[in-house]
């Protein structure tokens, strides 16, 4: 670990129980019915839960510019893979 | 020519310094960390696929010859045009030109002495090894899906599905290795004044290729885990019966699938954009239209997967956008080709064998590319999917292009790879037999498809027999044409003549060390002070413009 970029214990404590407490939501989640909204409630906590361990287990938060864009440039693949399927999904 | 080119420089071979290849035995190969070790290896590996994956290829010519006839039975020829396609994608046109001339020429190229990660490098190729013997072990209940694993059949052939799928995601992740490793070494390796728009246009190729590599190749290790999970736990991702979607699978598939064109492509499109203005003595044209075309074409590749899947039963509305977005990859490609044409132009070209097959690129490339827009509008598309059109298209996209490339590169590096010249007219014998027998082998398919002989089944009516004769001679012509450049390749590597560090007078900084380099590549790292592409106008004597300031002793 670079020096002076880990944040103290009580950081990452706090993210793992935030972590914790989110896998409890996607469980929790998991017995309400919302219809077609399901499947992005699911997708919405993983997400938060996903920033969470990029920002402060994989330090993404100390990083610079060109770390941030190939980190940032994924998602609009996923958003891609998604969108294009859905293009023929929803319109059969 | 190699007459031509013995100016005193530096000779390495004959009893002269082998650099790189100066240590020998197991260990020092199999556990190097020298990028142009990995990278030699990696080529061994996949020049042996290459020659394995042909044989399959002659086999399927040959009962395609004999419709009717008991050859081998059907499902044999299902086994061999599978291992044909899987070991030809996955092992020898996915990995060659990336991971063996990359490997080797990525950091002689920007003027560093390896990769940034090269013990990473040494896993990525065992790691690639081990993905090859998990195929292998498949092969005790051989697939017979085609390459494309498409699901429902994948999911429910008693075939060694899993056990291929899981090879290829060990492959996989080879890939990706290499490529993270190659994005880090663009960005923190570069030698001195080597800034972004003086880096030879192979290395924006390599670097385009790579993050397709890891964007994309994910993709299709999550696909083939699904599949997985469907075959061995009856999870229902792809079964309709269980509220799955068999069609889920090809976007899946082709997500990956198609930027990974692209993988095979980008790379064969950067040694042609150095070897043309090297053997035309002329600046590239338009040097920031090719480098951004690369970055262009791997960004709008992967918009345009659905053109594999028109006649699927996808939705219209997606066929529609599809096709659409198709013809935009059609752009950057014809930036890329007017640009090598508009390099040519008013050049000295000489035709030593990497101008050949460089020229036979673009001129197979351009067939290939132009067939591919019939195949991208949604009408004709219908008429001729399945059919041996697509077949005829991209084999000539795919090894008049990415093959073709990748031996105008090996042709162009031998001498600085080996230290030794390959004997120039078996080089020419082996390039207008292979030239003369691909297109013997594949163009009469374009009629063939066009007519509406169906692909991938082992008989077919009477009518098309005679051209699939010819077809067939011509995959004859086309081995016989492999035969003499493998024998050249290996005549060169034992009793060629000793290389000069320079034979072809190139700018790169590859030519600027000597043939073989030596272990750290470069005695002084080298300060870039201009663009590597800066070749004297024509007519104009003296010699050729320095393109970095050398250190002392450097031939």
């Amino acid at each position: 670990m670079e020096k002076g970029r880990g944040a103290g214990y009580g950081v990452y404590v706090a993210v793992f129980a935030a972590l914790l407490v989110l896998t409890g939501a996607t469980v929790g989640v998991s017995y309400i019915d919302l219809g077609i909204w399901n499947v992005a409630a699911a997708l919405l906590i993983a997400s938060v839960k996903a920033t969470l361990v990029a920002l402060f287990f994989m330090h993404l938060r100390h990083e610079g510019r060109l770390v941030w864009t190939f980190a940032l440039v994924p998602i609009l693949f996923l958003a891609l893979i998604i969108g294009g399927t859905l293009s023929d999904t929803l319109f059969r | 020519m190699t007459e031509n080119t013995a100016d005193g420089t530096m000779l390495s071979g004959g009893g002269r310094s082998r650099g790189y290849l100066e240590e020998k035995g197991f260990r020092s190969w199999a556990l190097t960390l020298d990028h142009k070790r990995i990278g030699a290896l990696y080529l061994y590996t996949t020049l042996f696929f290459f020659l394995l994956g042909g044989i399959f290829a002659l086999l399927i010519r040959i009962k395609l010859m004999y419709p009717g006839q008991e050859i081998f039975s059907n499902h044999t020829y299902n086994v061999l045009f599978t291992l044909h396609g899987s070991v030809m994608i996955f092992l020898f046109i996915i990995p060659a030109i990336p991971s063996g001339l990359g490997n080797f020429f990525i950091p002689l190229l920007i003027g560093a002495r390896d990769v940034a990660f090269p013990r990473l490098n040494l896993a990525s190729y065992w790691i690639f090894v081990a993905g090859i013997l998990v195929i292998l072990g498949s092969l005790l209940r051989p697939m017979d899906t085609g390459w494309t694993f498409y699901t429902p059949y994948s999911a429910k052939t008693a075939a060694n599905v899993t056990l291929l799928s899981f090879g290829i995601f060990l492959v996989g992740m080879s890939s990706i290795l290499t490529g993270l490793n190659f994005i880090v070494t663009i960005h923190t390796l570069r030698a001195p004044g080597m800034t972004w728009h003086r880096l030879p246009l192979f290395i924006w190729g390599m670097y385009a290729t790579s993050i397709i590599q890891v964007v994309a190749t994910p993709v299709v290790g999550i696909t083939f885990l699904l599949l997985a999970m469907e075959r061995l736990f009856g999870v229902g991702f792809f079964d309709p019966a269980k509220g799955g979607d068999p069609l889920l699978f090809q976007h899946f598939f082709w997500f990956y699938s198609h930027p990974v064109v692209y993988v095979m492509i980008l790379p064969a499109m950067g040694i042609i954009s150095e070897v043309i203005p090297v053997f035309s003595r002329k600046p590239i044209f338009g040097y920031k239209a090719i480098a951004y075309s690369s970055l262009a074409i791997a960004f709008i590749g992967f918009f345009v997967w659905g053109h594999h899947m028109f006649v699927s039963g996808m939705s219209k509305t997606a066929g529609i956008i599809f096709s659409f977005l198709t013809f935009f990859v059609a752009v950057p490609t014809a930036v890329k080709v007017f640009n090598w044409i508009a390099t040519m132009y008013k050049g000295s070209i000489t035709f030593e064998s990497p101008m050949l097959y460089s020229l036979t690129f673009i001129f197979l490339f351009t067939f290939g590319g132009l067939t591919g827009m019939f195949l991208g509008a949604l009408a004709t598309n219908i008429h001729l999917h399945d059919t041996y059109f697509i077949v005829a298209h991209f084999h000539y996209t795919m090894v008049g292009g990415t093959v073709v490339g990748f031996l105008a590169g090996l042709h162009y590096w031998f001498p600085k790879m080996t230290g030794r010249m390959l004997s120039e007219k078996m080089a020419r014998w082996g390039w207008l037999l292979t030239f003369i027998g691909f297109n013997l082998t594949f163009l009469v398919q374009f009629y063939l498809g066009f007519k509406g002989m169906p692909r991938r089944w082992a008989e077919y009516p009477p009518q098309y027999q005679s051209l699939n004769i010819v077809s067939t001679v011509g995959s004859w012509i086309m081995a016989g044409g492999i035969l003499v450049m493998f024998s050249n390749f290996i005549r060169g590597f034992f009793r060629g003549d000793p290389a000069p560090a320079n034979p072809w007078k190139g700018l790169t900084l590859e030519w600027q060390t000597a043939s073989p380099p030596p272990t750290e590549n470069f005695e002084e790292i080298p300060v870039v002070t201009d663009w590597p592409y800066g070749y004297a106008k024509r007519k104009t004597a003296g010699p050729p413009p320095r393109f970095f300031d050398r250190g002392a002793g450097d031939g």
